[in-house]
């Protein structure tokens, strides 16, 4: 599997990068280096591995429904570009 | 609608669970804060976080998906990183679950034309709410100078339901709703309230020439509040697209919005690039696995449901299949319906009331029966004083909207407002010997063979007590004086 500079493309549009002619063919590059080196896992079998979705081997870690008060909403609001009142306030998104 | 295509329907339906706290953290789900007031580092993805999984959700999720018959609950689910920008989700992804959802394979049974219909259920899985926008500077999107975000809704618990494309027209899809909303008010896990937007309906819908196998290219029929706009939405779509295909045109697989204003289909904006949502396992959410032994727990905390119930109303107190069915329908009147049961035997009539005088009451003032001041002790108090004798049931028609409105017990009432019913003999003897002198004609018709004539006598009776004499005791007494 390698990857085209259409997909690094494809890959930037939907991530929302504007990227020089040269970082493409930089990024295109070092993603096939990437791929490349985790190519190497195919030279082992892995048939009866199932298919690893997290590092740590753990499972079903809940919390109790209890809600409890928000306190540090003034700060996480302070983090928004711009705000009004306690909402934050965003440039139009259709045109 | 036409005989040559056939309707392919599927529905998506998002159910609000009602928890305290939201799907991935301790914020509450409360509706109607101050905006950004429930929100905290988790929901709103700041760098560092750990989102832990709300224990009750899973419950939720499990009595579902027992009650829909799911065949795979037990076992492995994982959620995921559903990657998209739009300003309404702070952390630029949706966690849901993707290839391995909580439980697949179900069906629900409706009832079409007296007849039940299975409706086959893909798939139920586990994701977080959005937060809310306002376009200011126009109603719609289109056209807002600029838009204002409360995350107060982001984080709370959604549960997807997914259809199989097995609903045929737009009247099942209403009853696949209608069943499906009562099921999940039943289970207690969601208000299931459209026009709140607790329950909330995506349809795919396609139409294709009568015996083809291969389905028509669908459209997704967005944000319809209601079932009422769900099945005139449907309706209007699988117009315009017998309309197209008629005239030759392509349906394009696309959104489309229903306006209930003009009772059409008007397509949304389609997306440059189709969904490429990059999916991939959310490394801070351990994988979920649902044992025997939960699902055993689960399985104890579902009580009767729906279907059941109505079953149980037709078959063993005696209601009409409509009087079941209008009670189940809302979870509210069924409860109060059983604990009038607890102190008075007379379910048919009970039933009357409930789904006559009292639900027109709810309806008109678009309440439910909770905000009402009515209570079943003070029903079943009601009922007692027709069945002495101590208020007609004309006059309780009066009486029954005061005891929806007002903290006054039946008895209070009636005293009150001097309607009790008239049966004490001499009394009404009195009346009817004025009646009878003022309408001498018609005694006379009536002596002469004119049986009728009985009856507007009666009538002119009831009229001088003002409905309050009790109408067997005028009838006898009508007779004795009438035949002396």
């Amino acid at each position: 599997m390698t990857i085209s500079k259409k997909d690094v493309e494809h890959v930037a549009k939907l991530a929302r990068l504007g990227l020089s002619e040269e970082e493409k063919e930089k990024l295109t590059q070092q993603l096939n280096d990437i791929l490349k080196y985790a190519e190497q896992i195919n030279q082992l079998d892995t048939d009866k591995v199932p298919p690893t979705s997290h590092s740590i081997p753990m499972q079903n870690v809940f919390r109790e429904d209890e809600a409890k008060p928000c306190r540090n909403t003034a700060d996480i609001l302070a983090n928004g570009p711009q705000t009004q009142e306690t909402t934050f306030r965003v440039p139009k998104m259709l045109e | 609608m036409s005989k040559k295509y056939e309707i392919v329907i599927g529905l998506e339906i998002h159910a609000q669970l009602s928890t305290d706290s939201k799907i991935f953290c301790a914020c509450s789900t409360k509706f109607g804060n101050e905006p950004n007031s429930n929100i905290c580092p988790i929901c709103t993805g700041q760098p560092g976080v750990l989102p832990t999984l709300n224990k009750k959700v899973v419950e939720f999720a499990v009595k579902t998906s027992i009650a829909l018959n799911m065949k795979k609950i037990k076992g492995e689910s994982i959620f995921s990183r559903k990657q998209y920008f739009y300003p309404d989700l702070p952390k630029d992804f949706q966690v849901s679950q993707y290839d391995k959802p909580l439980a697949e394979h179900g069906e629900i049974e409706i009832e079409v034309d007296h007849s039940p219909k299975k409706i086959g259920i893909t798939r139920i899985h586990l994701e977080e709410d959005a937060g809310k926008l306002v376009h200011v500077g126009s109603d719609r999107i289109t056209g807002s100078d600029f838009s204002l975000v409360d995350f107060n809704r982001t984080g709370v618990p959604l549960m997807e339901i997914v259809s199989e494309p097995d609903i045929r027209s737009p009247e099942e899809a209403k009853l696949y709703v209608q069943e499906l909303a009562a099921i999940l008010s039943y289970l207690g896990v969601c208000d299931a309230k459209m026009e709140e937007g607790s329950l909330r309906c995506d349809a795919n819908i396609s139409i294709r020439p009568v015996g083809q196998k291969e389905f028509g290219t669908r459209t997704e029929l967005k944000n319809v509040n209601s079932t009422k706009a769900l099945k005139d939405g449907l309706t209007a779509e699988v117009e315009r697209q017998i309309e197209a295909l008629e005239s030759g045109e392509k349906i394009i697989q696309e959104t489309r919005h229903y306006d209930e204003k003009t009772g059409k289909t008007i397509a949304l904006r389609s997306k440059e690039e189709a969904h490429d949502y990059r999916y991939f396992p959310e490394p801070d959410l351990v994988p979920l696995v649902i044992s025997d032994a939960m699902i055993a727990e689960a399985r104890k905390d579902i009580g009767e449901l729906p279907q059941a119930k109505i079953k149980r109303y037709v078959e063993k107190l005696n209601l009409s299949a409509e009087a079941a069915d209008t009670i189940v329908a809302g979870k509210d009147l069924a409860e109060f319906f059983e604990k009038c049961l607890k102190s008075s035997d007379k379910a048919a009539e009970l039933s009357n009331w409930i789904i006559g005088s009292v639900t027109a009451y709810l309806n008109e003032k678009k309440i439910g029966i909770g905000q009402s001041k009515l209570t079943p002790k003070k029903l079943v108090a009601m009922l007692n004083l027709i069945e002495k004798g101590t208020i007609s049931k004309k006059i309780a028609k009066d009486v029954i909207v005061q005891l929806l409105e007002t903290e006054k017990s039946a008895e209070e009432i009636v005293k009150a407002s001097g309607t009790t019913q008239i049966s004490d003999e001499s009394e009404i003897e009195k009346i009817i010997d004025e009646v009878l002198a003022k309408n001498a004609k018609s005694v006379a018709d009536y002596k002469a063979g004119k049986i009728t004539a009985m009856g507007f006598l009666v009538g002119q009776t009831m009229k001088a007590t003002k409905g309050r004499a009790n109408p067997g005791l005028v009838n006898q007494l009508l007779q004795k004086k009438l035949s002396a």
